[in-house]
């Protein structure tokens, strides 16, 4: 068992020291991971901090962070491990000649000097300790999945010329999805499952605050209100969490003390990408009713 | 504290009997509620208890939470079990067996409450007024405790529950909201606001009041935990989840779908459409390579001595899908068809090549309303205005408006063409027409038809979808969103 975090609480307050803050579902499952050594899959809407929560929990640990970007055709020779052919091929060229030595070759060309590790067989065999974040795992096809079933549950790869290679220390693993198909059932049950929703009103203020911090109180507030009544028009794209500290940093820029009717108006499109969304939005902003819910 | 309760803390350490007997219950009501928990996510969860304090309930739902809940639809679901299961477990949420009469406030409910400016004085003797006061102070103040509280009182005060009673939860929620009267403070909250503020705009009028809204959300959810808590009291944990039990998301029948249902089996299509159109291009991208590449191949193999090595291969010809949907809206399936036309809209957002069609007895080419369109309930308004579908009554018509369809688009359908039909296919005893399907099956690449009915209607009364499914290449029944993304699985 690995106890890289105290307790749920402490975590908390470390990661608001790297400028995350979290809520009590995060915190408690990334302490969880730790304590199980289980990877997490954190699902939830784009611009949320999914990415950014395995980048702070690497921080606060003070480990290595290996990044595989997920994308369609995504294969094990990207993945995990590829033989370096070129060298292999230079290796027997350079041996021509000498018969007799064709057992010691065909031994040599398949050992680690020939060997390209990829980021999961480098997360597994690093000797420091490592965050592992498998960036929109969703992207890829269900039948690649599958490649990454032996790492998660068991922390080890298999190359057939090699052997099997165990962990040397169990790596945290962050998964995100943008939810843009289903996972397999087999990927799901290995994980913890995190659903990282936009925040609430409160914690948007706070987040503002910190990451803007010549904004007064008061914009802050403001801010997360005007973003919190936004979320609520059906929309297209809802704003997300880095679209609204970009409206923040703006209004700072601007030198806006109060936001009013016309500020909103004429900034909006930093919230909102979609122009049927702005004309929704500014439409339904004016109206004092609002929606019922 | 019961005794099982004692037992339970004293047990926080380690994982004692009790735990897993309370875990295996749980597991048992979220499988009663439709969740698929698997025997390991059921260890890994009894395996979580033991890292988080049980005290903590939050946290507790946390733990639970990530390792038995493995998708974001069944969070609602979870939620409940979870809220009726362990509701009489822990401190706080501790009340008397005597659900009607509770002698008196928790001690420490009190204090909180003293800590505004009113006296409660013992619940018992608050008077209403008091209580409105008491309502008003806390949505002001968006004071968390304060609308506990209220809550509390204004359940025991309003909702007259009585033990045994066999109504449901609803009733007494109802009751209590009417008597609280929240929409009228809501008012007076927000007149107070602009009374302040002598000119505040519409848009600040309408940040305020989603602020005092939200407040109003959070005050009725605390409303509605506590009659949960003494309906779970009075009847027990097994009857009250049952009786709570809503089917999942992926389970909703779309004809009888409520509004707040529909919302959100519409956020649910897209991903569905996009895996659609995955699962019809990927043909393309894993299918056969193309022919060898003479030129890139003699250039790959200069790097390995001239020994073609890496044989490289042209990129086949892309396929390019095209869709024919013909969807009937007629008022027998009006439900499903506001369904459908959001779905075909999710649809032709993910295809170049989609043309949609709708139908009633006459039948006409809605594709033009979908176009660049922004918005959704824009474009389902124009077809369901504008769009020409009624020839004689308005009552559905399968074989005239197939043989409309033939005579004007028949030729357009190709070797490269999907079509798929979405209908319940009762005709109203017309003549079927059917030969035309056997005729566009003939010359597309493949016809499906999507019925919203339940399999065991078919072809009863005036169905005639086994007359028209013989020429299909599939006939799937389609009622809620897993047999939909069960087609998507089986299409290509």
């Amino acid at each position: 068992m690995s106890n890289r975090f105290a307790d749920v609480s402490t975590l908390k307050s470390e990661l608001a020291g790297v400028d995350y803050l979290s809520d009590d579902g995060i915190a408690g499952v990334v302490y969880l991971a730790d304590r199980l050594e289980k990877p997490i899959l954190v699902e939830g809407p784009a611009g949320t901090g999914k990415t950014q929560l395995a980048k702070s929990v690497a921080e606060v640990t003070g480990a290595r962070l290996i990044r595989l970007q997920c994308y369609e055709g995504l294969d094990e020779s990207k993945a995990l491990y590829e033989w370096n052919y070129k060298k292999q091929l230079l290796r027997i060229q350079s041996e021509r000649g000498d018969e007799g030595e064709w057992d010691e070759i065909s031994d040599d060309i398949f050992s680690d000097e020939f060997l390209l590790t990829r980021p999961l067989l480098e997360a597994i065999r690093s000797e420091d300790p490592v965050v592992l974040l498998i960036d929109e795992v969703d992207r890829v096809e269900v039948e690649t999945e599958a490649l990454l079933l032996e790492i998660l549950s068991d922390y080890q790869v298999s190359i057939p010329e090699l052997g099997t290679i165990e962990a040397k220390q169990i790596p945290l693993v962050f998964l995100t999805s943008n939810n843009t198909r289903e996972l397999s059932e087999a990927l799901k049950r290995r994980c913890l499952y995190l659903h990282v929703d936009y925040p609430d009103m409160e914690r948007e203020k706070e987040i503002v605050m910190t990451k803007v911090p010549d904004i007064s109180e008061n914009l802050a507030d403001q801010v997360a209100r005007v973003v919190r009544s936004i979320r609520q028009i059906e929309l297209k794209k809802h704003p997300s969490v880095s679209e609204t500290l970009d409206w923040a940093k703006t209004l700072v820029l601007l030198g806006v003390e109060k936001i009013d009717e016309h500020t909103a108006q004429s900034t909006i499109n930093i919230l909102l990408k979609y122009q049927s969304d702005i004309n929704k939005a500014i439409k339904e902003l004016a109206t004092a009713d609002g929606v019922t819910p | 504290m019961t005794a099982s309760e004692a037992e339970l803390d004293a047990d926080v350490h380690g994982i004692g009997e009790p735990i897993l007997d309370l875990l295996n219950g749980f597991v048992i009501q979220l499988r009663a509620a439709g969740l698929p928990v698997s025997l390991t996510e059921t260890l890994d969860a009894m395996e979580a208890v033991r890292h988080v304090p049980i005290e903590d309930r939050q946290t507790f739902k946390y733990a639970l939470a990530a390792t038995l809940v493995k998708h974001h639809n069944h969070w609602k679901a979870f939620e409940t079990v979870f809220e009726v299961y362990f509701s009489l477990r822990g401190d706080d949420y501790l009340i008397d067996g005597d659900s009607v009469e509770l002698p008196e406030f928790d001690d420490d409910e009190q204090r909180q409450e003293g800590g505004g400016d009113q006296q409660g004085g013992g619940g018992e003797n608050l008077s209403p007024e008091e209580l409105a006061e008491m309502l008003y102070q806390s949505l002001l103040r968006g004071d968390q405790p304060m609308m506990r509280g209220v809550a509390r009182q204004a359940v025991r005060r309003y909702a007259g529950m009585e033990p045994g009673r066999p109504v449901g939860g609803t009733y007494y929620l109802y009751r209590t909201l009417r008597n609280l009267d929240i929409d009228g403070v809501l008012e007076r909250l927000l007149e107070q606001e602009q009374n302040e503020d002598g000119d505040a705009s519409e848009f600040e009028q309408r940040l305020a009041r989603d602020e005092y809204q939200a407040r109003a959300n959070q005050l009725q959810q605390e409303i509605e935990a506590e009659i949960r808590r003494r309906l779970v009291a009075d009847r027990g944990v097994e009857a009250m989840a049952k009786t709570l039990r809503k089917p999942l998301p992926e389970d909703v029948d779309f004809m009888h779908a409520s509004r707040e249902e529909m919302v959100s089996l519409r956020k649910a299509i897209y991903p569905l459409t996009r895996k659609l159109a995955a699962r019809l291009q990927r043909k393309r991208r894993h299918g056969r390579k193309g022919p060898l590449d003479f030129r890139r191949t003699v250039r790959a193999s200069l790097s390995y001595g001239g020994v073609p090595a890496e044989p490289k291969f042209r990129n086949p010809r892309p396929h390019k899908p095209e869709i024919f949907v013909i969807a009937d809206i007629s008022g027998s399936v009006a439900a499903f068809a506001r369904f459908t036309l959001h779905l075909v809209y999710a649809i032709s957002g993910q295809f170049s090549k989609v043309r949609s069609f709708v139908f009633i007895d006459g039948l006409d080419e809605v594709t033009r309303f979908f176009d660049g369109v922004e918005d959704i309930n824009d474009a389902v308004h124009r077809v369901n205005t504008e769009a020409d579908v009624v020839w004689v009554d308005g009552h559905s018509d399968y074989g005239h408006a197939l043989s409309v369809f033939w005579e004007r688009y028949g030729n357009e359908i190709g070797p490269r063409t999907s079509v798929m039909i979405l209908g319940d296919a009762r005709n109203n005893y017309h003549a079927s027409e059917s030969w035309i399907i056997k005729a566009i099956q003939e010359r597309a690449r493949a016809v499906h038809w999507l019925n919203p009915e339940p399999n065991s209607y078919w072809d009863t009364g005036d169905s005639i979808v086994g007359e028209y499914a013989q020429y299909c290449d599939g006939a799937f029944e389609v009622r809620n969103l897993r047999q939909l993304e069960a087609f998507v699985d089986n299409l290509a």
